[in-house]
């Protein structure tokens, strides 16, 4: 029997258990000994020109190297311009600034536009000198207006960069939609708020240059694209640069490529001569680091009194923060994927990218995605409320049906496969529906001061979008029988190393303790993609299963010169690992025997997998919510998830991802928020202002299996990482309003926190 | 000035400034990495150690403080022979740990929650760990993982 598809824990524990994983901070290799601590010099201000730098009294610091501005960036190529006919779009893999009048800089020259902007670095002997000397750069700013609401944004009564004419970088807003044939429409604005990644590691980065060669350790999803980033800013051929993924404290998209202030620390590095280390504060990761979401919602949907949605259109206003650095990226994808699970006949989507002075936006568990499934999983709410009608009803009436895949939508995507009623059914029996709306509807009866809200939602995303660019495998036979795989995906805790030595026991019979896995380092691995959009086991997963194909035919035919006999007659032995002669089972060899057989040539084979495509998971959840209308505090009571990815390699881990993002979602929705005031002043920049969900505030969650596979790839595989943030999310929010509707309430922006869902209950009563 | 500090039962003396963290004396002076620093506010956990069997987040305690007593870090947890302590046993076995980066803090705070209440009910592990964040789990198998130790 296959070792696919079966229980099995991680490999990569016991060391991270006993000894701790070797982050940025914690590396002690000798290129690093010595090495400069960098503290940024950042802006307390969100928008104001600078007038002066003086770093006079710095200078005099105990422990002080350097201190660099933006005017000792004199030693590299100017930013490339952007490509002719407007702006690049940007993507996941590659977030590049739009460059021309948009235009990044990497220390601020004479402008800041959020509070936590890089203006200067000291590199001190050590990092407690370090923040003694940043506090002596005196810089002198000259405030400017702040742009914090989309709306005055939008207006462009004062704009973050004067050149461009505008605060608007990218607009491809909605067009117009006839609801005809609708009996009822509902429209209405929702907020999908911004949020800060959190990855328990912040961002850190190390570097050193020594004889023309550039290392950079980073706490990154990619080391290829950041070698790629770091060659394209400083000019240099790639092959004089080396990037080191070490152990990475957490991505979630935040940590794709390498941002300006990880490119600045590698250009100290270089510009000094001295190696150099960052490890950024929590204070600084809250403002410094990309958030996530940031999106404003017109929702306009519209059918029948007896369930069906015959429109729906989506106005995305997205805030990119002060610098676009993903263009018109996230949005896209939220138009992409606007009708969500549905079949709805005329759908319009739209957007327009918005600058303000606040932190940039980027990718963020979901990148779009979970924005497209909140804003149509609260469009059916509004419309199921509008007829009358159970919310579980509406969306079965709606669901693309099994019959119909694969699915092409109004929005351009082609839906592969799907059983999105079958979810929605199997999740609604899991959860015990009917009893759960028979609970409120005693709860209701009786005026308890507990109510009980039920959520329901339905999702499908696409993961893997960008499948073009394909993975990188190398798998290498040993001549002792041992294997290492090369991959171009990047592991920051999903357990690839487990799951590529899995591939590699099922396919060759190598057992999976004699089988070492290498990432993250382009000495060895000079091509590769690395971790995001839910990419890995489909692209770099089939990329180690087709190197392991590969293998075993070169395999084969050593094999038949070795025990001299016919290729068509020679078999593998998975269960044991052996080539074996059909019809002679004494004749055996090991893979010790076959590579060592192979001589100095080796037993390897190098795969490019890049014809793969897109696939679209889909799931349901349900979230049962506790709320006390007297005071608006919430409880998570129960979570009941469908999530199916296709076929499931190893479900400890894919258990492990929708836990991860189930929990993600629900915090959204429940608490977090990364909040300014109207001066641009971030007022939930530390960890104790800023929401994180905690083990205190959640249920055990109630996972149920479903797998249909994908077609697209050897494996059947979808992506996971990001279906709890797309599914969870809805679901939380919609179980908070459903618990007091009865009072007349039909929305609630998230966060749902005590004071909103309280003002909620308060309009609502005071309204009737 | 001097400071002497048993971490994981082997003496430590250094000479560090008074500002001096307990968690930058563990990491820089006793070389021990495991441990830590997820935030500046001690909100996350990440820096979690036992000092003299109390779990205390090594962020919000001097080295100066901690002078003469004893620290535990997760490098110190598994017995002479290499085995896993039962709470480390049960991260592994419930795949209660992805990125690790919270691991060596949230593992300490359980260690330490168990000894306090070693039959612990879901929700007093819950309560238990709230002062030590995870991104990546949801906590779901962590506290599963919990109760299992706490089960033997």
């Amino acid at each position: 029997m296959s070792i696919l598809g079966t229980r099995v824990v991680r490999t990569e524990d016991p060391r991270l258990l006993t000894a701790g994983g070797t982050y940025v901070d914690d590396l002690r290799v000798p290129e690093l000994a010595g090495a400069a601590r960098v503290t940024f010099v950042r802006s307390p201000l969100a928008h104001a020109r600078i007038t002066g730098i003086d770093a006079s009294a710095a200078h005099e610091a105990p422990g002080l190297v350097a201190v660099l501005t933006y005017r000792d960036i004199n030693d590299i190529p100017p930013p490339p311009l952007p490509p002719e006919g407007g702006p690049p779009p940007g993507s996941e893999a590659a977030p590049l600034p739009l460059g021309g009048p948009w235009q990044e800089p990497l220390l601020a020259v004479d402008r800041v536009r959020f509070v936590g902007e890089a203006v200067a670095i000291v590199l001190t002997d050590d990092s407690y000198q370090g923040e003694d000397a940043a506090e002596l750069v005196t810089v002198d700013y000259e405030p400017l207006p702040a742009v914090v609401d989309l709306g005055e944004a939008m207006a462009g009564g004062t704009l973050l960069f004067p050149d461009a004419g505008s605060n608007v970088p990218v607009a491809h807003p909605a067009g117009d939609l006839a609801f005809d044939g609708c009996d009822v429409v509902v429209e209405r604005e929702i907020v999908n708020q911004r949020v800060a990644p959190v990855p328990m590691e912040g961002r850190a980065t190390a570097a050193s240059w020594v004889d023309g060669k550039l290392t950079v350790w980073a706490s990154t999803q990619n080391a290829q694209i950041s070698r790629f980033i770091l060659a394209g800013a400083f000019g240099l051929d790639p092959a004089a640069i080396r990037v080191i993924a070490p152990d990475v404290g957490g991505g979630f998209g935040a940590k794709v490529g390498l941002d300006r202030d990880a490119i600045v620390v590698a250009w100290a590095a270089r510009h000094t001569g001295r190696a150099v280390r960052w490890v950024e504060t929590r204070s600084e990761n809250l403002t410094g680091m990309t958030h996530g979401r940031a999106q404003r919602h017109t929702v306009k949907i519209g059918g029948t009194r007896d369930g069906r949605v015959l429109a729906y259109r989506l106005d995305v206003v997205q805030d990119t923060g002060a610098y676009p650095r993903m263009g018109g990226f996230l949005p896209t994808l939220t138009n992409l994927m606007a009708p969500g699970p549905y079949d709805i006949a005329h759908v319009e989507a739209g957007y327009r990218v918005v600058v303000t002075t606040t932190t940039p936006i980027s990718a963020y568990r979901g990148a779009g995605r979970p924005e497209a499934t909140a804003a149509i999983e609260r469009a059916m709410d509004l419309f199921a409320a509008e007829i009358g009608m159970d919310p579980a009803e509406v969306r079965r009436k709606n669901l693309v049906p099994s019959d119909q895949f694969p699915y092409q939508t109004p929005c351009g995507a082609l839906y592969d496969t799907g059983d999105y009623i079958g979810g929605l059914d199997k999740v609604l029996a899991g959860a015990g529906y009917a009893d759960l709306r028979a609970e409120q509807a005693r709860r209701r009866e009786r005026g308890d001061v507990v109510q009980i809200g039920i959520g329901v939602s339905c999702y499908v995303e696409i993961t893997a979008a960008d499948a073009d660019n394909g993975e990188t495998a190398r798998v290498v036979v040993h001549d002792d029988g041992t294997a290492t795989v090369y991959t171009g995906s990047s592991a920051h805790g999903q357990g690839h190393h487990t799951s590529w030595a899995m591939i590699v026991e099922a396919d060759l019979g190598i057992p999976m303790d004699k089988v070492t896995v290498k990432h993250g380092d382009t000495d060895e691995i000079p091509l590769g993609t690395g971790t995001y959009a839910s990419r890995s086991l489909q692209l770099g997963g089939v990329a180690v299963h087709r190197a392991n194909l590969e293998v075993k035919e070169l395999a084969r035919k050593l094999a038949a010169d070795l025990m001299e006999a016919s290729e068509a007659d020679l078999e593998l032995d998975t269960a044991s690992g052996s080539w074996q002669v059909r019809g002679d089972p004494a004749a055996s060899r090991t893979w010790a025997d076959v590579a060592s057989y192979a001589g100095a040539e080796g037993l390897a084979a190098f795969v490019h997998y890049t014809d793969g495509a897109p696939t679209f998971p889909f799931g349901s959840h349900v979230a049962v919510a506790e709320v006390d209308t007297e005071t608006g505090k919430v409880t998570l009571v129960r979570h009941v998830t469908v999530d199916d990815a296709g076929t499931v390699l190893n479900p400890v881990l894919t258990e492990g991802q929708r836990h991860g993002g189930i929990a993600q979602g629900v915090a959204q929705a429940l608490l977090e928020e990364m909040v300014y005031d109207a001066d641009g002043n971030p007022l939930t920049g530390t960890l104790v202002d800023y929401a994180t969900i905690t083990a205190a505030e959640l249920p055990s969650f109630e996972l149920l299996v479903s797998e249909t596979p994908a077609t697209v790839n050897p494996l059947g595989a979808k992506g996971i990482g990001e279906a709890g943030t797309i599914g969870a999310t809805p679901a939380m929010q919609s179980a908070v309003i459903d618990a007091v509707s009865h009072l007349g309430v039909r929305h609630i922006d998230m966060p749902t926190t005590p004071v909103r869902v309280w003002a909620a209950i308060s309009e609502a009563r005071a309204s009737q | 000035m001097k400071v002497t500090v048993t971490v994981n039962g082997r003496p430590v003396a250094a000479g560090v400034a008074d500002r001096t963290l307990l968690v930058h004396f563990l990491r820089d002076e006793a070389g021990l990495t495991a441990t830590n620093i997820g935030c500046d506010t001690s909100s996350c956990g990440a820096c979690t150690v036992l000092l003299d069997g109390q779990s205390v987040k090594s962020c919000t305690v001097l080295a100066v403080q901690a002078d003469g007593s004893e620290v535990t870090t997760v490098e110190g947890l598994a017995s002479d022979s290499g085995d896993m302590h039962p709470v480390q046993r049960a991260f592994h076995a419930e795949h209660a740990l992805q990125c690790g980066f919270c691991t060596p803090g949230m593992v300490m705070a359980a260690v330490s929650l168990l000894a306090e209440n070693p039959k612990p009910t879901e929700e007093q592990v819950r309560s238990g760990l709230e002062g030590n964040l995870c991104r990546c789990t949801g906590y779901h198998n962590i506290v599963r993982a919990v109760l299992a130790a706490s089960e033997g």
